[in-house]
């Protein structure tokens, strides 16, 4: 309930790539090189439109998708990396791509909804949070 | 590979996109915006490009027989034309509302197919043309201005 408060270790620096494996248990399917990548904000999705309208650039991505669709997706939109949650593997050509594209990519046993809060709960900020435009995709069109 | 040709200030380069094959789906669209990360272009520009392009590529994939993406990259501009020869849109206002789409259950599952292809691209575009002849095909034209917004 009010862990929130308790457990926000981060300001406005955002979080690596090791970090986001603590807070919700998960396990990275690429290099260890990745573990230090930088993670500015985060985004819940299975659409990927909804992935090219509302992320900004160094923004997580949790889905319950597996498709090689996210890992173009991310690579498109310059995502942070992607968490696949509720313990959900991408198929090996999915992780070689994920590998080309030098995309972390990480798996949780936990829901979408519970691995999106416990990182809300570290402090990392939604995309509209960073940008007002990011609510109705308007920052499609910001030149910021 | 596509085809390069770097006339003076003026760059074209064409992509063949191929219908139905989901694992290549997005691969111009990656190639295209490494591209536009080598000429250092403004990222917000390349940003947009890249969507608008991406889900282009995806339309063509999705709905049509197979196209092409050309660019025209200017000192002013970067124009696409995104052409397919396919079904075409029938109703083109109802295609350009979001939610709308006749993506089936499989396209879905891919994470596409939500209606928002269309706006997406109109979003990130500064100037956007389609036309669509039923039986025939569609022709997106994609404006994204280097200096727009200013």
């Amino acid at each position: 309930m009010s862990s929130c408060r308790t457990q926000r270790i981060i300001n406005d620096s955002g979080l690596r790539i090791r970090d986001i494996i603590d807070a919700i248990e998960a396990k990275l399917l690429t290099p260890s090189t990745h573990m230090d990548r930088l993670v500015m904000s985060v985004c819940g999705a299975d659409l990927m439109s909804d992935v090219l309208a509302f992320t900004k650039a160094k923004t997580l991505l949790l889905t319950g998708l597996t498709s090689i669709q996210v890992v173009r997706t991310a690579g498109v939109v310059d995502l942070a990396g992607i968490v696949f949650v509720r313990g959900k593997r991408p198929a090996a050509e999915v992780i070689e791509l994920a590998k080309e594209e030098d995309l972390p990519l990480l798996v949780t046993d936990f829901p979408l909804y519970e691995a999106c809060g416990k990182l809300y709960c570290l402090g990392l900020k939604g995309c509209s949070e960073l940008d007002p435009g990011g609510r109705t995709g308007e920052c499609l069109t910001s030149r910021t | 590979m596509p085809d390069v040709k770097d006339v003076g200030a003026l760059m074209s380069v064409t992509y063949d996109v191929a219908a139905r094959d989901f694992v290549r789906a997005g691969e111009a669209a990656s190639k295209l915006k490494r591209l536009l990360q080598q000429l250092g272009l403004d990222p917000a520009v390349i940003r947009r490009a890249a969507i608008a392009a991406y889900e282009a590529e995806m339309n063509i994939v999705i709905h049509s027989y197979g196209g092409q993406i050309k660019v025209d990259i200017t000192p002013e501009s970067i124009e696409m034309i995104c052409e397919d020869s396919g079904p075409g849109i029938p109703d083109i206002e109802k295609a350009l509302q979001e939610g709308y789409s006749t993506a089936t259950e499989e396209i879905r599952e891919m994470g596409f197919g939500a209606g928002m292809g269309l706006p997406n691209i109109q979003r990130s575009a500064d100037q956007f043309r389609i036309e669509s002849t039923v039986g025939e095909g569609t022709c997106l034209q994609v404006t994204i201005l280097h200096e727009a917004g200013e």
